[in-house]
């Protein structure tokens, strides 16, 4: 079978790695060729070792958009997960409606980045009328705007994530610790939470992930204002390619440490779910 | 007696709870839709007040919104882009996914590990790159953006469909093989039919993504054909200035074809988001 297939190889390879090389092979290796060069097209680099990462740390907005991103994305992970866990146990406490409830949480889900930021923007400044100010008077409230956004957006992905988990509870197990009278917060943590290990693990990465690359509802609902106070890491790189000139080599740079922290993130993720695996 | 009382009360908190929740999950979209058909003055002045005769304005913003960013367009491009796309990588990373698996050597090894590891890179680690090359190699039309689609989408792709083939028996596909069928034939006839349910769940994954994504046509297709994340996003005038009747409009004109399809694909939707999240 192998032999005759692959005979047939560039039927079945090449129209997905041609996509593939275009969009993604050639542009990432030039992109990290390029982060050593200075250039303003792709064509015109000049050699510049590490020049643009230093330029980087000169004026502080990286080290600004990185703190901000740290701040945003520990909150919303903790905030979404509890909110979402919460949400699922109710939810799959069998009362009517399940499954409507199910599908409104879940809805704001599909709804793209863009949409939802300015969606958010008419709610937030909305809710700071009586206070005469706008989402950016201060960056407190585009932070908060930004949580608020995240959490509508996945708490409902989430929790779909986490009634999955909840399901494969066994419930002879939860009756005996019941009838042996371990109260709800024993159950909880004893019973409940072991078999939802697994949903804990994806949603925390999830969380984590999406919110390191959060750019289209960073862009509609502050664009980094005030003064690039709510600028996050992706909206950052984005500004030090196109509003600066000169500054081409710098965003690729830049790039290159967002690739190697979100990358970081995700194979620390695999290797902690392995060992799981390996566990049970 | 007393037992099945209090889980009826129970049961009845937990239901109002969920009624109450679901009704701030649908508040910001009922606001946004309030709104648009209130005049642009008042949108801002009082956001949460329904439209009265002297802030009413009919079909005005949706008129005026639609004129402006050329809504209609923007929703054929979309349709055209997503849909193509959607079909592009459903067929090309399935029919790679199968050669990845069944042929065992060097190439296919590192090509399969080469596109898990695209997975994890964040798109601005190439966006400046991949869009110099799109437009040397004239893909910046959205016929072009079709290949960028499925070269960005080939990595979550493979990795599911070859996820999935892994756990199909060789033997029907040897048998057919042996009984004179080719490859080709082998695959579309025996393989892909079987593949059903990941190709529904890549489908919708996909379909989601691309439809709401923002940055890639924006800075490939941006100025020439324009998608409604981009068209909508276009309303932000070059210093801030924002028409926030037409936006209103505009954004329920986004909202509604995603909503329409969520409620007759929910179920789908639900469960293939979960299990690519499970298994990507």
């Amino acid at each position: 079978m192998d032999k005759t297939l692959r005979r047939w190889a560039p039927l079945f390879v090449l129209p997905a790695l041609i996509c593939f090389v275009i969009a993604f092979l050639v542009p990432m290796i030039m992109g990290f060729v390029l982060s050593f060069f200075k250039f303003s097209t792709v064509t015109d680099g000049v050699f510049v070792g590490w020049s643009n990462y230093k330029r980087i740390f000169i004026d502080m907005d990286f080290i600004k958009a990185l703190w901000m991103n740290v701040r945003f994305t520990v909150v919303t992970v903790i905030m979404i997960n509890i909110l979402a866990f919460f949400l699922a146990l109710l939810v799959t406490r069998g009362v009517k409606g399940t499954n409507i409830y199910r599908t409104i949480f879940f809805m704001p889900n599909l709804i793209g980045g863009i949409v939802l930021g300015w969606i958010w923007l008419l709610i937030i400044n909305g809710i700071l009328l009586p206070k005469n100010a706008t989402i950016i008077t201060d960056p407190k409230y585009g932070f908060w705007g930004l949580v608020a956004l995240a959490n509508w957006q996945n708490i409902g992905y989430m929790m779909v994530i986490y009634i999955a988990g909840i399901q494969t509870i066994n419930k002879d197990l939860l009756e005996a610790a019941e009838i042996d009278g371990a109260n709800s917060w024993i159950r909880l943590k004893s019973v409940i939470l072991p078999s939802i290990m697994p949903a804990i693990t994806i949603c925390s990465f999830l969380t984590l992930t999406s919110g390191f690359k959060l750019f289209d509802q960073n862009l509609a609902l502050t664009a980094g204002n005030p003064a690039r106070q709510t600028e996050m890491l992706a909206l950052n790189i984005y500004n030090t390619f196109y509003t600066r000139s000169n500054f081409e080599g710098v965003g690729q740079a830049k790039a290159v440490l967002f690739t190697i922290l979100v990358a970081a993130i995700a194979l620390s993720q695999l290797a902690l779910t392995r060992q799981k695996e390996v566990e049970v | 007696m007393s037992n099945l009382q209090r889980k009826n009360t129970r049961d009845r908190l937990i239901s109002i709870a969920l009624a109450l929740l679901s009704l701030l999950f649908i508040a910001p979209i009922l606001i946004v839709l309030m709104n648009s058909f209130k005049s642009k003055l008042f949108i801002s002045s009082e956001p949460f007040r329904f439209p009265n005769t002297e802030t009413f304005t009919g079909r005005a913003n949706y008129i005026e919104g639609a004129k402006k960013i050329n809504f209609f367009k923007a929703f054929g491009y979309s349709l055209f882009i997503t849909t193509f796309s959607v079909l592009a990588v459903v067929f090309t990373t399935s029919m790679l996914g199968w050669y990845l698996t069944r042929v065992k050597s060097r190439f296919t090894q590192i090509t399969y590990y080469l596109l898990v590891f695209s997975m994890i890179v964040p798109f601005q680690m190439v966006m400046f790159t991949m869009s110099k090359i799109a437009n040397m190699l004239h893909l910046d039309n959205p016929l072009g953006v079709i290949v960028l689609y499925v070269g960005f989408g080939a990595g979550l792709g493979t990795f599911m469909f070859s996820g999935f083939i892994k756990t199909i028996p060789l033997s029907l596909e040897e048998a057919a093989l042996i009984d004179g069928a080719s490859p080709p034939q082998t695959f579309f006839l025996v393989v892909l039919p079987m593949l059903k349910p990941t190709a529904i769940t890549i489908a919708i994954l996909n379909a989601m993504w691309i439809w709401n994504d923002y940055l890639l046509p924006y800075l490939t297709i941006g100025t020439e054909y324009k998608t409604i994340p981009v068209a909508i996003q276009y309303l932000r005038g070059g210093y801030g200035a924002v028409d926030m009747g037409a936006m209103m409009a505009m954004l329920v004109l986004a909202m509604v074809p995603i909503i329409v399809f969520y409620i007759f694909t929910q179920r789908y939707i639900i469960e293939g988001v979960v299990a690519g999240a499970v298994k990507g």
